[in-house]
Protein backbone atom coordinates (compact mmCIF):
# COMPACT_ATOMS: atom_id res chain seq x y z
CA UNK A 1 0.00 0.00 0.00
CA UNK A 2 1.33 3.37 -1.05
CA UNK A 3 1.45 6.62 0.96
CA UNK A 4 3.41 9.13 -1.11
CA UNK A 5 5.89 11.46 0.56
CA UNK A 6 5.08 15.13 0.31
CA UNK A 7 1.36 14.64 0.98
CA UNK A 8 -0.31 15.27 4.32
CA UNK A 9 -2.78 12.80 5.80
CA UNK A 10 -5.77 12.86 8.17
CA UNK A 11 -7.17 10.35 10.63
CA UNK A 12 -10.23 10.19 8.37
CA UNK A 13 -7.97 8.62 5.73
CA UNK A 14 -7.82 11.57 3.40
CA UNK A 15 -4.73 13.09 1.83
CA UNK A 16 -3.90 16.72 1.09
CA UNK A 17 -1.54 18.14 -1.49
CA UNK A 18 -0.74 21.82 -1.05
CA UNK A 19 -0.26 24.09 -4.07
CA UNK A 20 0.15 27.66 -2.81
CA UNK A 21 -3.03 28.41 -0.83
CA UNK A 22 -4.99 25.59 -2.48
CA UNK A 23 -5.33 22.14 -0.94
CA UNK A 24 -6.12 19.21 -3.23
CA UNK A 25 -7.91 16.48 -1.32
CA UNK A 26 -8.53 12.78 -1.94
CA UNK A 27 -8.94 9.51 -0.07
CA UNK A 28 -5.94 7.33 0.69
CA UNK A 29 -5.09 3.96 -0.81
CA UNK A 30 -5.99 2.45 2.55
CA UNK A 31 -9.40 4.14 2.49
CA UNK A 32 -10.28 3.03 -1.02
CA UNK A 33 -9.15 -0.50 -0.24
CA UNK A 34 -11.29 -0.66 2.91
CA UNK A 35 -14.31 0.81 1.13
CA UNK A 36 -14.08 -1.42 -1.94
CA UNK A 37 -15.25 -0.37 -5.36
CA UNK A 38 -16.87 3.05 -5.24
CA UNK A 39 -20.23 3.48 -6.97
CA UNK A 40 -20.85 7.17 -6.35
CA UNK A 41 -19.09 10.25 -5.06
CA UNK A 42 -21.30 13.14 -4.04
CA UNK A 43 -20.00 16.64 -3.41
CA UNK A 44 -22.63 19.35 -3.29
CA UNK A 45 -20.67 21.91 -1.32
CA UNK A 46 -18.77 23.62 -4.14
CA UNK A 47 -18.75 27.34 -3.37
CA UNK A 48 -19.35 26.75 0.34
CA UNK A 49 -16.87 27.84 2.97
CA UNK A 50 -16.54 25.10 5.57
CA UNK A 51 -14.61 24.60 8.77
CA UNK A 52 -12.01 21.89 9.25
CA UNK A 53 -13.74 18.52 10.03
CA UNK A 54 -17.08 19.55 8.52
CA UNK A 55 -18.61 17.12 6.02
CA UNK A 56 -18.07 18.19 2.40
CA UNK A 57 -19.34 15.09 0.62
CA UNK A 58 -20.07 11.40 0.68
CA UNK A 59 -18.67 8.31 -0.98
CA UNK A 60 -20.83 5.28 -1.63
CA UNK A 61 -19.31 1.83 -2.00
CA UNK A 62 -21.37 -1.33 -2.51
CA UNK A 63 -21.26 -2.20 1.16
CA UNK A 64 -20.82 1.10 2.97
CA UNK A 65 -21.37 4.81 2.93
CA UNK A 66 -18.66 7.12 4.22
CA UNK A 67 -18.72 10.86 4.79
CA UNK A 68 -15.87 13.03 3.56
CA UNK A 69 -14.46 15.61 5.97
CA UNK A 70 -12.70 18.89 5.37
CA UNK A 71 -9.02 18.29 6.25
CA UNK A 72 -8.54 22.07 6.52
CA UNK A 73 -10.89 25.07 6.62
CA UNK A 74 -11.69 26.99 3.47
CA UNK A 75 -13.85 27.37 0.40
CA UNK A 76 -14.62 24.30 -1.72
CA UNK A 77 -13.39 25.51 -5.10
CA UNK A 78 -13.93 22.52 -7.33
CA UNK A 79 -15.22 18.94 -7.42
CA UNK A 80 -13.18 16.65 -9.67
CA UNK A 81 -15.24 16.56 -12.88
CA UNK A 82 -13.96 13.06 -13.67
CA UNK A 83 -15.86 11.76 -10.61
CA UNK A 84 -18.91 14.02 -10.96
CA UNK A 85 -22.02 12.13 -12.08
CA UNK A 86 -22.89 15.01 -14.41
CA UNK A 87 -19.55 14.86 -16.18
CA UNK A 88 -17.00 12.00 -16.15
CA UNK A 89 -19.01 9.96 -13.65
CA UNK A 90 -16.22 7.49 -12.92
CA UNK A 91 -16.01 7.10 -9.14
CA UNK A 92 -13.67 4.10 -9.52
CA UNK A 93 -10.91 6.58 -10.39
CA UNK A 94 -10.68 7.12 -6.64
CA UNK A 95 -9.98 3.38 -6.32
CA UNK A 96 -7.57 3.09 -9.19
CA UNK A 97 -5.68 6.37 -8.91
CA UNK A 98 -6.31 7.55 -5.35
CA UNK A 99 -3.47 10.11 -5.43
CA UNK A 100 -3.82 11.12 -9.08
CA UNK A 101 -6.89 11.21 -11.31
CA UNK A 102 -9.07 10.23 -8.36
CA UNK A 103 -8.61 13.47 -6.40
CA UNK A 104 -11.94 14.69 -5.00
CA UNK A 105 -11.95 18.43 -4.25
CA UNK A 106 -9.81 21.55 -4.23
CA UNK A 107 -10.04 23.90 -1.25
CA UNK A 108 -8.98 27.52 -1.07
CA UNK A 109 -7.52 27.42 2.41
CA UNK A 110 -8.52 30.12 4.87
CA UNK A 111 -5.65 29.21 7.21
CA UNK A 112 -2.81 27.37 5.43
CA UNK A 113 -1.06 26.80 8.76
CA UNK A 114 -3.70 24.13 9.55
CA UNK A 115 -1.80 21.82 7.21
CA UNK A 116 1.02 21.67 9.76
CA UNK A 117 -1.19 19.70 12.15
CA UNK A 118 -1.79 16.90 9.62
CA UNK A 119 0.27 13.71 9.53
CA UNK A 120 3.15 13.12 7.18
CA UNK A 121 3.49 9.88 5.20
CA UNK A 122 5.49 8.10 7.90
CA UNK A 123 3.03 8.96 10.65
CA UNK A 124 0.05 7.94 8.53
CA UNK A 125 1.73 4.71 7.47
CA UNK A 126 2.25 3.91 11.14
CA UNK A 127 -1.42 4.67 11.87
CA UNK A 128 -2.82 2.24 9.33
CA UNK A 129 0.04 -0.23 9.38
CA UNK B 1 -13.04 1.98 9.09
CA UNK B 2 -10.85 -0.34 11.08
CA UNK B 3 -12.03 -3.93 11.52
CA UNK B 4 -12.50 -5.44 14.90
CA UNK B 5 -10.17 -8.35 15.46
CA UNK B 6 -10.42 -10.76 18.28
CA UNK B 7 -8.18 -13.76 18.82
CA UNK B 8 -11.14 -15.98 19.65
CA UNK B 9 -12.75 -16.05 16.19
CA UNK B 10 -13.77 -19.48 14.95
CA UNK B 11 -12.41 -20.78 11.66
CA UNK B 12 -14.16 -22.93 9.06
CA UNK B 13 -11.41 -25.26 7.95
CA UNK B 14 -10.99 -23.13 4.83
CA UNK B 15 -9.93 -19.95 6.57
CA UNK B 16 -6.26 -20.39 5.64
CA UNK B 17 -7.24 -20.93 1.99
CA UNK B 18 -9.31 -17.74 1.96
CA UNK B 19 -6.39 -15.76 3.34
CA UNK B 20 -4.04 -17.36 0.78
CA UNK B 21 -6.45 -16.31 -1.96
CA UNK B 22 -6.09 -12.74 -0.74
CA UNK B 23 -9.60 -12.46 0.66
CA UNK B 24 -10.61 -9.48 2.73
CA UNK B 25 -11.59 -11.16 5.99
CA UNK B 26 -13.88 -9.98 8.76
CA UNK B 27 -15.60 -11.25 11.86
CA UNK B 28 -19.09 -12.52 11.14
CA UNK B 29 -21.18 -14.36 13.71
CA UNK B 30 -18.03 -15.21 15.62
CA UNK B 31 -16.26 -16.64 12.58
CA UNK B 32 -13.38 -15.22 10.59
CA UNK B 33 -15.08 -15.14 7.18
CA UNK B 34 -14.16 -13.96 3.67
CA UNK B 35 -16.02 -10.77 2.73
CA UNK B 36 -14.60 -10.49 -0.77
CA UNK B 37 -11.81 -11.76 -3.00
CA UNK B 38 -11.74 -10.04 -6.41
CA UNK B 39 -14.23 -7.37 -5.35
CA UNK B 40 -17.94 -7.55 -4.57
CA UNK B 41 -19.09 -6.45 -8.03
CA UNK B 42 -16.90 -8.92 -9.94
CA UNK B 43 -17.92 -11.74 -7.63
CA UNK B 44 -21.57 -10.79 -7.98
CA UNK B 45 -21.39 -10.88 -11.78
CA UNK B 46 -19.50 -14.19 -11.66
CA UNK B 47 -22.47 -15.77 -9.88
CA UNK B 48 -25.11 -14.11 -12.07
CA UNK B 49 -23.38 -15.09 -15.32
CA UNK B 50 -21.14 -18.06 -14.49
CA UNK B 51 -20.47 -19.94 -11.30
CA UNK B 52 -19.05 -19.14 -7.88
CA UNK B 53 -18.36 -20.94 -4.62
CA UNK B 54 -19.19 -19.67 -1.14
CA UNK B 55 -17.81 -21.11 2.07
CA UNK B 56 -20.83 -20.89 4.34
CA UNK B 57 -19.66 -23.44 6.86
CA UNK B 58 -20.52 -21.05 9.66
CA UNK B 59 -24.21 -21.92 9.20
CA UNK B 60 -25.69 -24.15 11.91
CA UNK B 61 -27.15 -27.63 11.46
CA UNK B 62 -29.35 -29.54 13.89
CA UNK B 63 -30.61 -33.09 13.44
CA UNK B 64 -34.02 -33.83 14.92
CA UNK B 65 -35.07 -37.46 14.85
CA UNK B 66 -37.45 -39.86 16.51
CA UNK B 67 -41.05 -41.01 16.45
CA UNK B 68 -42.30 -37.50 17.23
CA UNK B 69 -39.64 -35.50 15.40
CA UNK B 70 -42.31 -34.25 13.02
CA UNK B 71 -44.38 -32.97 15.95
CA UNK B 72 -41.49 -30.88 17.28
CA UNK B 73 -40.69 -29.50 13.83
CA UNK B 74 -44.36 -28.67 13.23
CA UNK B 75 -44.63 -26.87 16.57
CA UNK B 76 -41.54 -24.66 16.14
CA UNK B 77 -41.71 -23.89 12.40
CA UNK B 78 -44.29 -21.86 10.49
CA UNK B 79 -44.24 -23.77 7.21
CA UNK B 80 -45.93 -27.17 6.90
CA UNK B 81 -43.22 -29.79 7.35
CA UNK B 82 -45.81 -32.59 6.99
CA UNK B 83 -45.72 -31.84 3.25
CA UNK B 84 -42.06 -32.85 3.03
CA UNK B 85 -41.19 -36.15 1.35
CA UNK B 86 -37.81 -37.71 1.97
CA UNK B 87 -35.41 -35.70 -0.20
CA UNK B 88 -37.32 -32.43 0.08
CA UNK B 89 -36.12 -29.18 1.61
CA UNK B 90 -38.32 -26.31 2.76
CA UNK B 91 -37.75 -22.66 3.65
CA UNK B 92 -39.39 -21.82 6.96
CA UNK B 93 -39.12 -19.72 10.08
CA UNK B 94 -39.17 -20.18 13.85
CA UNK B 95 -41.83 -17.86 15.26
CA UNK B 96 -41.53 -16.74 18.87
CA UNK B 97 -44.54 -16.37 21.19
CA UNK B 98 -45.08 -12.70 20.32
CA UNK B 99 -45.56 -12.99 16.59
CA UNK B 100 -41.89 -12.25 15.83
CA UNK B 101 -39.19 -14.44 14.32
CA UNK B 102 -36.48 -16.30 16.26
CA UNK B 103 -34.76 -17.23 12.99
CA UNK B 104 -35.38 -18.25 9.41
CA UNK B 105 -34.17 -21.69 8.37
CA UNK B 106 -34.22 -24.61 5.98
CA UNK B 107 -35.89 -27.87 6.97
CA UNK B 108 -34.66 -31.03 5.26
CA UNK B 109 -36.48 -34.34 5.56
CA UNK B 110 -33.67 -36.86 5.71
CA UNK B 111 -33.62 -40.49 4.57
CA UNK B 112 -34.65 -42.88 7.31
CA UNK B 113 -31.88 -45.45 6.90
CA UNK B 114 -30.36 -44.38 10.21
CA UNK B 115 -33.71 -44.41 12.00
CA UNK B 116 -35.58 -47.20 13.71
CA UNK B 117 -39.02 -48.30 12.58
CA UNK B 118 -41.57 -45.51 12.72
CA UNK B 119 -39.02 -42.72 13.18
CA UNK B 120 -38.40 -39.71 10.99
CA UNK B 121 -35.33 -37.48 10.75
CA UNK B 122 -34.96 -33.82 9.84
CA UNK B 123 -32.06 -31.45 9.45
CA UNK B 124 -32.64 -27.82 10.39
CA UNK B 125 -30.19 -25.33 8.89
CA UNK B 126 -30.04 -22.08 10.83
CA UNK B 127 -28.17 -18.77 10.72
CA UNK B 128 -24.70 -18.79 12.25
CA UNK B 129 -25.44 -15.85 14.52
CA UNK B 130 -28.46 -17.66 15.97
CA UNK B 131 -27.15 -21.19 16.55
CA UNK B 132 -27.21 -20.99 20.33
CA UNK B 133 -30.48 -19.07 20.49
CA UNK B 134 -32.23 -21.48 18.14
CA UNK B 135 -30.86 -24.54 19.91
CA UNK B 136 -32.11 -23.27 23.25
CA UNK B 137 -35.45 -22.27 21.78
CA UNK B 138 -36.15 -25.59 20.08
CA UNK B 139 -34.77 -27.63 23.01
CA UNK B 140 -37.05 -25.77 25.38
CA UNK B 141 -40.06 -26.88 23.37
CA UNK B 142 -38.93 -30.44 22.90
CA UNK B 143 -41.43 -32.29 25.07
CA UNK B 144 -41.68 -34.91 22.36
CA UNK B 145 -40.08 -38.24 21.67
CA UNK B 146 -37.45 -36.51 19.55
CA UNK B 147 -33.70 -36.44 19.88
CA UNK B 148 -31.82 -33.28 18.92
CA UNK B 149 -28.18 -33.29 17.82
CA UNK B 150 -26.18 -30.16 17.11
CA UNK B 151 -23.79 -31.01 14.25
CA UNK B 152 -22.87 -27.40 13.46
CA UNK B 153 -19.24 -27.60 14.53
CA UNK B 154 -18.43 -30.70 12.49
CA UNK B 155 -20.43 -29.75 9.40
CA UNK B 156 -19.00 -27.80 6.48
CA UNK B 157 -21.17 -26.17 3.82
CA UNK B 158 -20.24 -24.92 0.37
CA UNK B 159 -22.70 -23.16 -1.92
CA UNK B 160 -21.96 -23.51 -5.63
CA UNK B 161 -24.16 -20.95 -7.31
CA UNK B 162 -24.80 -19.61 -10.77
CA UNK B 163 -26.20 -20.71 -14.15
CA UNK B 164 -23.11 -22.82 -14.82
CA UNK B 165 -23.10 -24.54 -11.40
CA UNK B 166 -24.35 -27.95 -12.56
CA UNK B 167 -21.96 -28.02 -15.51
CA UNK B 168 -19.03 -26.99 -13.32
CA UNK B 169 -19.33 -29.80 -10.80
CA UNK B 170 -21.17 -32.60 -12.64
CA UNK B 171 -17.92 -34.48 -13.24
CA UNK B 172 -17.55 -34.97 -9.48
CA UNK B 173 -20.66 -37.11 -8.97
CA UNK B 174 -22.94 -39.73 -10.54
CA UNK B 175 -25.99 -37.83 -9.31
CA UNK B 176 -27.60 -36.11 -12.30
CA UNK B 177 -27.40 -32.53 -11.07
CA UNK B 178 -29.26 -30.82 -13.89
CA UNK B 179 -32.27 -33.06 -13.24
CA UNK B 180 -32.49 -32.21 -9.56
CA UNK B 181 -35.57 -30.14 -8.77
CA UNK B 182 -35.27 -26.88 -6.84
CA UNK B 183 -35.49 -27.49 -3.09
CA UNK B 184 -34.72 -31.20 -3.29
CA UNK B 185 -31.58 -33.01 -2.19
CA UNK B 186 -29.78 -36.31 -2.54
CA UNK B 187 -27.15 -38.10 -0.54
CA UNK B 188 -24.33 -39.70 -2.44
CA UNK B 189 -20.67 -39.75 -3.33
CA UNK B 190 -19.16 -36.45 -4.41
CA UNK B 191 -15.52 -35.91 -5.35
CA UNK B 192 -14.85 -39.42 -4.04
CA UNK B 193 -16.24 -38.50 -0.62
CA UNK B 194 -19.11 -40.65 0.63
CA UNK B 195 -22.28 -39.61 2.40
CA UNK B 196 -22.36 -36.06 1.05
CA UNK B 197 -25.68 -34.19 1.05
CA UNK B 198 -26.21 -32.26 -2.18
CA UNK B 199 -29.09 -29.86 -2.18
CA UNK B 200 -30.53 -27.87 -5.09
CA UNK B 201 -30.90 -24.76 -2.95
CA UNK B 202 -29.18 -21.42 -2.41
CA UNK B 203 -29.79 -17.80 -1.51
CA UNK B 204 -28.61 -16.03 -4.66
CA UNK B 205 -31.45 -16.34 -7.16
CA UNK B 206 -29.09 -17.71 -9.80
CA UNK B 207 -29.60 -21.41 -9.10
CA UNK B 208 -27.05 -23.94 -7.99
CA UNK B 209 -26.31 -26.30 -5.17
CA UNK B 210 -25.37 -26.46 -1.53
CA UNK B 211 -23.16 -29.28 -0.31
CA UNK B 212 -23.10 -30.38 3.32
CA UNK B 213 -20.06 -32.35 4.28
CA UNK B 214 -18.12 -33.50 7.31
CA UNK B 215 -15.54 -30.81 8.12
CA UNK B 216 -12.60 -33.18 7.71
CA UNK B 217 -13.34 -33.37 3.96
CA UNK B 218 -14.06 -29.68 3.43
CA UNK B 219 -10.64 -28.70 2.02
CA UNK B 220 -10.62 -31.73 -0.31
CA UNK B 221 -14.08 -30.78 -1.56
CA UNK B 222 -13.10 -27.13 -2.11
CA UNK B 223 -10.03 -28.12 -4.16
CA UNK B 224 -11.97 -30.69 -6.21
CA UNK B 225 -14.67 -28.15 -7.06
CA UNK B 226 -12.18 -25.51 -8.19
CA UNK B 227 -10.31 -28.08 -10.28
CA UNK B 228 -13.53 -29.35 -11.88
CA UNK B 229 -14.82 -25.86 -12.58
CA UNK B 230 -11.55 -24.42 -13.85
CA UNK B 231 -12.60 -24.30 -17.50
CA UNK B 232 -15.77 -22.43 -16.56
CA UNK B 233 -13.68 -19.92 -14.62
CA UNK B 234 -15.27 -20.83 -11.28
CA UNK B 235 -14.64 -18.08 -8.68
CA UNK B 236 -14.55 -17.87 -4.88
CA UNK B 237 -17.30 -15.57 -3.60
CA UNK B 238 -17.41 -13.76 -0.26
CA UNK B 239 -20.18 -12.71 2.06
CA UNK B 240 -20.27 -9.21 0.50
CA UNK B 241 -21.59 -10.55 -2.80
CA UNK B 242 -23.81 -13.02 -0.95
CA UNK B 243 -25.57 -9.97 0.46
CA UNK B 244 -25.94 -8.11 -2.87
CA UNK B 245 -27.15 -11.30 -4.58
CA UNK B 246 -29.81 -12.07 -1.98
CA UNK B 247 -30.90 -8.46 -1.78
CA UNK B 248 -31.46 -8.21 -5.55
CA UNK B 249 -33.90 -11.10 -5.11
CA UNK B 250 -35.54 -9.52 -2.07
CA UNK B 251 -34.60 -12.46 0.15
CA UNK B 252 -34.74 -11.52 3.82
CA UNK B 253 -31.62 -11.41 5.96
CA UNK B 254 -32.14 -12.22 9.61
CA UNK B 255 -31.06 -9.33 11.82
CA UNK B 256 -31.69 -6.86 9.00
CA UNK B 257 -35.11 -7.44 7.46
CA UNK B 258 -36.54 -9.86 9.98
CA UNK B 259 -35.98 -10.20 13.72
CA UNK B 260 -37.68 -10.96 17.02
CA UNK B 261 -40.16 -8.12 16.50
CA UNK B 262 -41.14 -8.56 12.84
CA UNK B 263 -44.00 -10.80 11.78
CA UNK B 264 -43.50 -13.11 8.80
CA UNK B 265 -46.79 -11.74 7.43
CA UNK B 266 -45.34 -8.19 7.52
CA UNK B 267 -42.08 -9.43 5.97
CA UNK B 268 -43.76 -10.91 2.91
CA UNK B 269 -43.20 -14.41 4.26
CA UNK B 270 -46.89 -15.26 4.33
CA UNK B 271 -46.10 -18.07 1.90
CA UNK B 272 -44.16 -19.91 4.61
CA UNK B 273 -46.71 -19.08 7.32
CA UNK B 274 -49.23 -21.91 7.05
CA UNK B 275 -51.99 -20.74 9.34
CA UNK B 276 -54.11 -23.70 8.20
CA UNK B 277 -51.84 -25.96 10.24
CA UNK B 278 -53.34 -27.14 13.54
CA UNK B 279 -50.82 -25.33 15.66
CA UNK B 280 -47.43 -23.63 15.82
CA UNK B 281 -46.04 -20.78 17.90
CA UNK B 282 -47.93 -17.52 17.43
CA UNK B 283 -50.41 -19.07 14.99
CA UNK B 284 -53.27 -17.09 16.55
CA UNK B 285 -51.42 -13.81 16.06
CA UNK B 286 -50.72 -14.64 12.42
CA UNK B 287 -54.33 -15.73 11.82
CA UNK B 288 -55.50 -12.43 13.24
CA UNK B 289 -53.02 -10.49 11.06
CA UNK B 290 -54.31 -12.38 8.04
CA UNK B 291 -57.93 -11.65 8.94
CA UNK B 292 -57.62 -8.06 10.10
CA UNK B 293 -54.59 -6.84 8.19
CA UNK B 294 -51.21 -5.57 9.32
CA UNK B 295 -49.94 -2.09 10.17
CA UNK B 296 -46.69 -2.19 8.25
CA UNK B 297 -45.21 -4.09 5.38
CA UNK B 298 -41.74 -4.85 4.06
CA UNK B 299 -41.41 -3.13 0.69
CA UNK B 300 -38.77 -3.06 -1.99
CA UNK B 301 -37.69 0.28 -3.42
CA UNK B 302 -35.29 1.81 -5.89
CA UNK B 303 -33.73 5.23 -5.32
CA UNK B 304 -34.22 7.99 -7.86
CA UNK B 305 -30.88 9.39 -6.70
CA UNK B 306 -27.46 7.76 -6.60
CA UNK B 307 -27.15 7.73 -2.83
CA UNK B 308 -27.39 4.26 -1.30
CA UNK B 309 -29.93 3.47 1.44
CA UNK B 310 -28.57 1.56 4.44
CA UNK B 311 -29.96 -0.41 7.36
CA UNK B 312 -31.66 1.86 9.92
CA UNK B 313 -32.04 4.93 7.70
CA UNK B 314 -35.42 6.55 8.27
CA UNK B 315 -38.21 6.42 5.68
CA UNK B 316 -40.47 9.49 5.53
CA UNK B 317 -43.37 10.79 3.45
CA UNK B 318 -43.24 13.84 1.18
CA UNK B 319 -43.70 16.11 4.19
CA UNK B 320 -40.92 14.49 6.20
CA UNK B 321 -43.18 12.50 8.53
CA UNK B 322 -41.80 9.21 9.80
CA UNK B 323 -43.40 6.24 8.01
CA UNK B 324 -40.82 3.49 8.44
CA UNK B 325 -37.22 2.30 8.41
CA UNK B 326 -34.80 0.89 5.86
CA UNK B 327 -33.77 -2.68 6.75
CA UNK B 328 -31.32 -3.43 3.91
CA UNK B 329 -29.75 -1.43 1.13
CA UNK B 330 -27.00 -1.65 -1.40
CA UNK B 331 -25.89 -0.52 -4.81
CA UNK B 332 -27.26 -3.26 -7.07
CA UNK B 333 -24.41 -4.59 -9.22
CA UNK B 334 -26.86 -6.04 -11.77
CA UNK B 335 -29.06 -2.97 -12.10
CA UNK B 336 -26.46 -0.30 -11.43
CA UNK B 337 -28.78 1.62 -9.09
CA UNK B 338 -29.30 1.78 -5.34
CA UNK B 339 -31.95 -0.63 -4.02
CA UNK B 340 -33.41 -1.28 -0.61
CA UNK B 341 -35.90 -3.03 1.59
CA UNK B 342 -37.75 -1.43 4.45
CA UNK B 343 -40.89 -1.44 6.52
CA UNK B 344 -43.47 1.24 5.79
CA UNK B 345 -47.01 1.85 6.95
CA UNK B 346 -49.33 -0.51 5.09
CA UNK B 347 -51.47 2.22 3.53
CA UNK B 348 -48.35 3.81 1.98
CA UNK B 349 -46.87 0.54 0.74
CA UNK B 350 -48.40 0.39 -2.73
CA UNK B 351 -46.21 -0.51 -5.69
CA UNK B 352 -45.42 2.56 -7.77
CA UNK B 353 -45.82 5.07 -4.95
CA UNK B 354 -43.06 7.33 -3.71
CA UNK B 355 -41.34 7.24 -0.34
CA UNK B 356 -38.36 9.26 0.84
CA UNK B 357 -35.22 8.08 2.60
CA UNK B 358 -33.53 10.41 5.04
CA UNK B 359 -29.78 10.64 4.46
CA UNK B 360 -28.16 13.23 6.64
CA UNK B 361 -29.89 16.53 5.99
CA UNK B 362 -31.53 15.32 2.81
CA UNK B 363 -34.58 13.25 2.08
CA UNK B 364 -34.24 11.47 -1.22
CA UNK B 365 -37.07 10.05 -3.27
CA UNK B 366 -37.52 6.34 -3.88
CA UNK B 367 -40.16 4.33 -5.71
CA UNK B 368 -41.76 1.20 -4.28
CA UNK B 369 -41.29 -1.65 -6.73
CA UNK B 370 -42.19 -5.30 -7.10
CA UNK B 371 -39.69 -8.00 -6.21
CA UNK B 372 -37.36 -9.34 -7.38
CA UNK B 373 -35.19 -6.38 -8.34
CA UNK B 374 -33.18 -8.73 -10.53
CA UNK B 375 -35.39 -10.43 -13.07
CA UNK B 376 -32.81 -12.54 -14.88
CA UNK B 377 -31.05 -12.13 -18.16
Amino acid sequence: MEFPEGLRYTEEHEWVRVEDDVAIVGITDFAQSELGELVYVEVDTVGDTLEKNEVFGTVEAVKTTSDLFMPVSGEVLEFNPALDENEGDDPTLANNEPYGGGWIIKIKMSDPSEVESLMDAAAYGALVG
Amino acid sequence: MSGIETPTLKTTGLTAKHIDLGAKMAAFAGYNMPISYAGIKDEHHAVRNGVGVFDVSHMGEFIVRGKEAIDLVQLVTSNDASKLEIGDAQYSCLPNHKGGIVDDLLVYRLPENMCSEGEQAFMLVVNASNIEKDWDWISKHNTFEAKMINISDQTGLLAIQGPKAAEAIQSLTDINLSEMKYYTFQKGTFAGIENVLISATGYTGSGGFEIYIDNQHLATLWDAIFEAGKELDIQPIGLGARDTLRLEMGYCLYGNDINDTTSPIEAGLGWITKTKKDHFHSIDIFRKQRAEGIDRKLVAFTMKDRRVPRHDYEIVDADGNHIGMVTSGTSSPSLGIPIGLGYVKKELAKTGSSIWVRMGKKQLEAEIVKLPFYKGV
